[in-house]
């Protein structure tokens, strides 16, 4: 798959082109975190009690918990006193009921982020669910998919109207006691989208869900459950962006997968939050806790991932290969250019027999940029037959990047068979001059090489973001060469 | 003139490589440029195409009333420079095809032109594969990716044969192919031959030169053209060797 040279040239020389921010009217509660914090977000949501408990218990726990520092990232220490921990967008009533009520300005802002909300307007084939700040504004064709019995919904909708999902799933498979940033985010999450498919269903359209930070020193937490019953079939994308501005921004996400016998959730991310300027001021902090659990048999998780934006990425997908013959997969392209620090990598845990997992690692590093590599292969006694493959690749762009790879793996069963295959590389002057004879300008050349080189991965997203992808790599590699 | 190239001196890393070298070239002509090894003819098609590293100390080279040297290596290529490179690199992940559209599409962009359309794309793509025998599923590789050396010669003639350039540089294309390789090449490279068209062939053998005529020879040693002729010169150079010619260049 190619993206056409028109729109690179049309790419080259531009910065980061999320960066604007949206002059709105939001209701924010003031900087500090308490109980009494915690007990608002709720009320705000009008939750059920049993969601309040579990917010509380989580909070408490945080509180005994120590921020890891095991990653190799430099990170100025956060102040969680200073950051707001709700905004949302002004409205009148209980918040809209259709689009025809949403606020012009926020159809607006998704409109220039290229995501059209209005049905007719919207990508063939993908309904969005757009969080802003700290709530959802409106999800697309809701009904549509209700026709087929899939729920795609505001998370606190489905608080409100489907708690028992809720309660049966919610910190299952990642636990509220999880980590650092999982229990904050359990106790402070604001929205994210929730995912119900049916059994034996296969969702009729790609689910998608637009995350847009907005205010200043707010954080913003979401949360993302996604269900897939017995036997049935999603593709899901999330993007995000966020205004340029000089401080450090968090973003604690939790992700959880559910995928029962016979299900498959593939799962796309391409990441573009304002990665800082180049002397490494402002950008988001993204740290981010994504499971899945292949709790079936014949089950199958795809994480795919193309990250490029934030100042400070840490993040590993994984796959917990409970049911027998599951398979887990990890796609990861990260781009690190400028004073980017990304710790990124994946954990397959095999538990289940005959399971299987796939890595493909892309570390693209320019620039002062610093990238990690860390990936944890399990491998239970229970988990006879289990097969991995692991391949890093890794490759640098000037002379004052680094790229490194902590593979961890155990392996408790002797059938296991587990590869592990890494490369580092350079942008050869071979290569590049090869491409500029034959016509290319030098940043056309760059991206067509590191593109060549991330083609495993981006094959791998579904057609209309894999051209995004390629551009947005564009983008965030600009000046990285010359 | 298409291209003049006067007393063209160029050093790499300090050691001066190319000591005086001067070279007319005319549309329409083959120019076959021998000598041993090491006398300096790879650093003449690098220095001609842009390559960095190159330093040209003297001289100039006026390719269609431009200043060649002035230029960046795309512009060049642009204004239909082509090198058929010795060595052709491989560019993993980067479909072959892909990067030839994109090689002709920035030519028609500075031409002023629209970008060509996919199925006229595909239909010269194939007919110029079929030419120089090139498999469907070569095509979609990627370029160089697994290669023989063969296959990177011949890739190297298609691509010329699709960009249609008006002057080709190849640097040692005939080196590393078997006889019937070498037939496709010459039998490409003559297809290609035109009233506006010119070659520069670098090549260590004269049994190239068994297939493609040339309208003239020149013998490169120690950095500077020593002798030209016409074809005769080359096969004495088969008979002979190269120490007469050096040793007339030495006396005179």
């Amino acid at each position: 798959m190619a993206i056409k040279n028109q729109e690179i040239q049309d790419l080259v020389g531009r910065q980061y082109q999320h960066g604007f921010v949206t002059d709105i009217e939001s209701d924010t509660i003031p900087p500090g975190l308490d109980e009494d914090v915690v007990r608002l977000i709720s009320r705000k949501k009008k939750e059920p009690r049993f969601m309040l408990d579990w917010r509380l218990k989580s909070f408490r726990h945080w509180q005994t918990m120590r921020e890891p520092d095991w990653a190799k990232l430099n990170i100025t220490p956060i102040d969680y006193e200073a950051i707001s921990y709700f905004s949302a967008p002004k409205q009148n009533n209980d918040g809209p009921k259709s689009l025809e009520e949403v606020d012009p300005k926020l159809l607006e802002t998704y409109e220039k982020l290229g995501i059209p909300l209005h049905e007719r307007a919207a990508l063939a084939g993908v309904a969005v669910d757009a969080v802003f700040d700290s709530v959802s504004v409106t999800t697309t064709f809701r009904e549509k998919l209700a026709e087929s019995g899939v729920i795609f919904c505001p998370f606190s909708d489905a608080v409100r109207e489907h708690p028992e999902l809720i309660e049966q799933y919610l910190g299952t498979v990642v636990p509220y006691r999880d980590n650092f940033f999982a229990t904050l985010n359990s106790a402070v999450f604001s929205d994210g989208s929730f995912v119900y498919i049916p059994k034996g269903v296969r969702c009729p359209m790609e689910l998608s869900t637009y995350f847009r930070i907005n205010e200043a020193n707010t954080g913003q937490f979401e949360r993302t459950l996604i269900i897939a019953d017995e036997g049935s079939h999603v593709s899901y994308l999330e993007g995000c962006t966020a205004p340029m501005r000089d401080e450090n921004q968090l973003h604690a996400a939790v992700v959880e997968l559910i995928v029962l016998k016979d299900a498959q959730i593939k799962y796309s991310t391409v990441q573009n939050w304002y990665p800082g300027d180049e002397e490494g001021r402002g950008g988001i902090y993204n740290f981010v806790t994504k499971r899945a659990d292949c709790r079936g048999a014949n089950s199958k998780v795809s994480w795919t991932q193309v990250e490029a934006g934030s100042a400070i990425t840490w993040k590993y997908p994984s796959c917990i290969l409970r049911g027998e013959n599951s398979v887990g997969e990890f796609y990861s392209v990260a781009v690190t250019n400028n004073r980017q620090q990304a710790d990124t990598g994946t954990k397959m845990i095999h538990i289940g027999r005959n399971t299987r997992s796939t890595i493909v690692s892309k570390g693209i590093s320019a620039g002062r940029a610093q990238q990690s590599y860390r990936g944890l292969v399990k491998v239970f006694p229970t988990a006879e037959g289990a097969r991995n493959h692991t391949q890093c690749d890794s490759l640098l762009m000037g002379k004052e990047c680094s790229a490194h790879t902590f593979p961890y793996m155990e392996i408790r069963n002797p059938t296991a068979i587990v590869e592990h295959e890494a490369t580092t590389s350079k942008i050869s002057e071979d290569q590049l001059f090869y491409c500029r004879q034959r016509g290319l300008s030098e940043e056309d050349a760059v991206n067509m090489i590191v593109n060549g080189f991330c083609k495993e991965v981006f094959r791998e997203l579904p057609m209309e973001f894999a051209v995004e992808a390629q551009a947005l790599l564009n983008v965030s590699l600009e000046g990285a060469v010359g | 003139m298409m291209l003049h190239i006067d007393n063209l001196y160029v050093s790499v890393g300090g050691t001066e490589i190319l000591k005086g070298l001067s070279l007319e070239v005319n549309a329409g002509e083959v120019h076959a440029i021998m000598g041993p090894n090491g006398s300096g003819k790879s650093t003449l098609a690098h220095v001609l195409a842009g390559r960095d590293g190159y330093d040209v100390t003297r001289g100039n080279v006026v390719y269609n009333g431009r200043d060649l040297l002035d230029m960046d290596p795309e512009t060049r290529a642009w204004h239909g420079l082509f090198l058929g490179f010795q060595y052709p690199v491989e560019i993993p992940g980067v479909n072959n095809t892909y990067l030839l559209k994109a090689a002709l599409n920035a030519r028609r962009k500075f031409n002023g032109e629209t970008e060509i359309d996919a199925v006229q794309f595909l239909r010269i793509v194939k007919e110029k594969a079929k030419m120089m025998q090139i498999d469907q599923s070569f095509l979609n590789r990627g370029v160089n990716e697994g290669f023989s050396g063969g296959e990177r010669k011949r890739n190297e003639v298609f691509q010329m044969a699709v960009l249609e350039p008006t002057l080709a540089i190849l640097d040692e294309t005939d080196s590393g192919l078997d006889i019937d390789a070498l037939k496709i090449v010459a039998d490409g490279i003559n297809a290609l031959r035109s009233p506006d068209r010119a070659f520069v062939l670098i090549t260590h053998y004269q049994r190239l030169l068994d297939y493609i005529e040339p309208d003239h020879v020149h013998v490169l040693a120690d950095g500077r053209i020593i002798k030209s002729g016409n074809k005769t010169l080359a096969s004495q150079l088969e008979s002979r060797g190269y120490d007469w010619v050096l040793a007339e260049a030495a006396s005179a």
